[in-house]
């Protein structure tokens, strides 16, 4: 069925959904590369007019990607609670717009089962930044494992230790490092240099070391591939958060060599072993706008679109962290630091309608057009719409994947300026090794030596 | 207990991730922020400053070799960052060009290419290539003229490498800079070049620079990989680089696959 909208004596016409979804999104250089980005300011704006009157339950109706063609679709319909979208059936997007700015907490909660991810693109894509920052505050999500993030008022922070070689010293060191700051909550997550069952095993164990040491309230990742992690389960490693990175299609996934029976088996496995002390979401996944494009797997779908179904991908299997690694795919798919920080805000505000406890990697790499400056407004930004995670890399620069991501004094920065506080576990623990006071601010002094007190071995 | 600056300064040489920076409130010394804010400058300006072309072609030429520069369909930078289908394919009279310039089939071809760094190209290719010379000479392999290419990525190297009709063929490239590696040099070696063949076709050299894989090293793996791939006929994921057993020397780190393919 085609859309037709017209501004003056032009009348601007959209084959179909995913024409018109594609047209409506703010520009950015991904659906340019696709081929499928609108080709005017004019053309874009009257997409998002025509978008505006489309009934959530057309888009409902209308799978974007067909059901027999691709397990996520299936996903979305099957799992798609018919009672929780009542509440909101009758709506235009421009309707949802509204009803969304003016939705309580926990209606917000309420309808999240309902909302299907092209409902979220949809709507995210005529909503203006402020719009996705006011939303998303409102919209919480709270997962648990050792520790309890997501709670209003709360920012928590991955600790990402990364070594160019995965040497255990380098890495302990790194940790060590960002504990002084009080980073950690998130998670403590490695992403490997070797992708080796011999070298997931060693870091594994490290992560278990430093946590049980320290009695850190928090969790270990070491952010391989799946399938190896489920192995590593198999061998009574001792796996906190088996991990893996997700998108929004059947194919792009195959890409990268995982399936929804696959992520099913993880789930239940990590599950399982019953490792987590306050709750059980056990898994950790990452995505991308782009991700699905550069594996030639977007069916001609925009990119925040593809994006936002990966979220339902993950909802499905209870996460206890998703982050969007928004800057790194690089500036084919996103440009510049506007459009960074246009999909960052994009896909939290996404992530967070659908339920899903959505942090972010506020990043970039060195061949776009952006700096640290866009990155500051970016965090800041993020701060205010309630994000659940950033990054921690020791300076911003992380020396194994080559790009800059936040830092631990990034972190510092947001708490003070926002008055976030960390996971109350987590904080608590720090209180109480002396690193922090009762407000959760660093005590004067060398938290890094207060640590070795509390651990010596761990500089030996 | 060592005093703190001790502890820090011992943890910090276990890793070049940049820890124990100390803190200004919640922010960082002012001496963090500028060399950061250096170091960001200098992977900006790896990326964008021109290739020039005629200079690498002189410091090839000097070694005995003869050269051809061609072009790229991507017209400039910026076209070349968002357009990464442009920096695969010549500009048709490019093609024509090299089509032109083709002799009887040869066992390599050489192409340098900017990708994403035009410092690692400058600064590495030639020596490289230089380093390289010996084992071309040991093993009697026949060499097309060496290409030069600006806005090109690896696979850029499929056209060249078909149109000169190369057995295989050796991409050099300036590989993504990070905030510590702005002059990162990667070698892509690809066997039975042409348009179409994917990146798990190619095997990959990566981080040949002064504080990486040294021009001898990285040559040494060349080698390696160039002889197994002619004669068994493949490079790619079935091509296992296997190169370090025969090499004292310690292994290169391994990079991500580079945004410059």
């Amino acid at each position: 069925m085609a859309y037709r909208h017209v501004v003056g004596p032009r009348s601007w016409v959209f084959a179909d959904l995913p024409v018109l979804m594609a047209k409506a999104t703010p520009i950015r250089s991904g659906d340019r590369l696709a081929g499928i980005a609108a080709e005017s300011a004019e053309e874009s704006m009257a997409a998002r007019w025509c978008l505006a009157e489309v009934p959530l339950a057309e888009i409902l109706a209308r799978p974007l990607i067909p059901y027999e063609a691709d397990d996520v679709t299936r996903l979305i319909l099957d799992t798609h609670d018919a009672r929780a979208f009542a509440e909101i059936a009758h709506l235009t997007v421009g309707d949802f717009r509204e009803f969304l700015l003016t939705a309580a907490p926990e209606t917000l909660a309420r309808i999240a089962p309902g909302v299907t991810p092209e409902m979220a693109a949809a709507v995210s894509k005529i909503m203006r930044n402020q719009d996705l920052i006011l939303v998303a505050r409102k919209a919480r999500v709270v997962t648990r494992f050792r520790n309890t993030i997501g709670l209003p008022g709360t920012l928590a922070v991955r600790l990402q230790p990364n070594h160019p070689t995965d040497d255990p010293a380098g890495i302990t060191a790194a940790i060590l490092d960002g504990l002084s700051y009080g980073c950690g909550d998130a998670v403590i997550g490695i992403n490997p240099a070797s992708d080796s069952l011999h070298a997931l095993g060693t870091l594994l164990h490290l992560l278990d070391d430093v946590i049980r040491r320290l009695e850190i309230p928090t969790q270990g990742c070491v952010l391989t591939h799946i399938t190896t992690t489920i192995e590593a389960m198999n061998r009574g490693w001792p796996v906190d958060l088996p991990f893996q990175s997700i998108a929004g299609t059947q194919a792009a996934n195959a890409s990268f060599g995982v399936t929804l029976p696959i992520l099913r088996e993880a789930h239940e496995a990590a599950r399982a072993l019953k490792r987590g002390s306050v709750g059980d979401n056990v898994l950790y996944f990452e995505t991308g706008q782009g991700s699905a494009l550069s594996a030639d797997a977007h069916h001609g779908i925009d990119q925040q679109t593809l994006e936002a179904r990966a979220y339902a991908v993950a909802r499905a299997y209870k996460p206890f962290l998703v982050n969007t690694v928004v800057g790194f795919i690089g500036p084919e798919y996103l440009y510049d630091g506007k459009e960074i920080i246009r999909a960052g805000l994009e896909d939290h505000f996404c992530g967070k309608l659908m339920g899903v406890p959505l942090g972010v990697d506020v990043c970039y790499t060195n061949h776009a057009e952006a700096d640290q400056d866009d990155m500051d407004t970016l965090l800041t930004l993020l701060g205010a719409a309630g994000c659940t995670y950033i990054i921690g890399v020791p300076g911003a620069d992380d020396v194994m994947l080559n790009y800059q991501s936040t830092s631990f004094h990034d972190a510092l920065y947001i708490r003070e300026v926002l008055g976030l506080r960390r996971a109350p576990e987590f904080e608590a623990w720090l209180a109480r090794i002396g690193l922090t006071d009762g407000n959760g601010a660093l005590l004067p002094g060398d938290g890094g030596r207060r640590l070795l007190k509390a651990a010596p071995e761990l500089a030996a | 207990m060592s005093a703190p600056d001790d502890l820090w300064a011992r943890l910090a040489r276990l890793t070049p991730a940049r820890i124990g920076l100390g803190r200004a409130g919640s922010g960082l010394p002012t001496r963090e922020v500028l060399r950061f804010g250096l170091a960001h400058a200098q992977a900006r300006d790896a990326v964008h400053t021109p290739m020039e072309a005629e200079a690498i072609a002189r410091s090839v030429e000097a070694l005995g070799l003869a050269t051809r520069v061609v072009a790229s369909q991507a017209p400039d930078r910026a076209t070349y960052l968002r357009r990464p289908d442009y920096g695969r394919r010549l500009a048709p009279e490019s093609a024509d060009a090299l089509a032109r310039a083709a002799g009887a089939p040869v066992d390599l071809a050489i192409l340098i290419a900017d990708g994403l760094s035009a410092r690692a190209v400058h600064e590495g290719a030639a020596p490289l290539i230089a380093a390289f010379q010996p084992h071309i000479a040991a093993a009697g392999w026949n060499l097309a003229p060496v290409v030069i290419a600006a806005q090109a990525r690896v696979a850029l190297g499929d056209a060249v490498g078909s149109i000169l009709r190369a057995r295989a063929v050796a991409v050099l490239i300036g590989e993504r800079p990070g905030l510590s590696s702005p002059d990162s040099l990667g070698i892509y070696l690809t066997f039975g070049p042409r348009p179409g063949r994917s990146d798990a076709e190619r095997n990959c050299i990566s981080n040949v620079r002064p504080a990486g894989l040294s021009p001898a090293e990285a040559a040494f793996k060349l080698n390696w990989l160039l002889r197994e791939a002619l004669s068994r006929g493949l490079t790619g994921v079935n091509l296992k680089d296997e190169s370090e057993r025969f090499l004292a020397a310690p292994g290169a780190a391994r990079a991500l696959p580079g945004a410059e393919s």
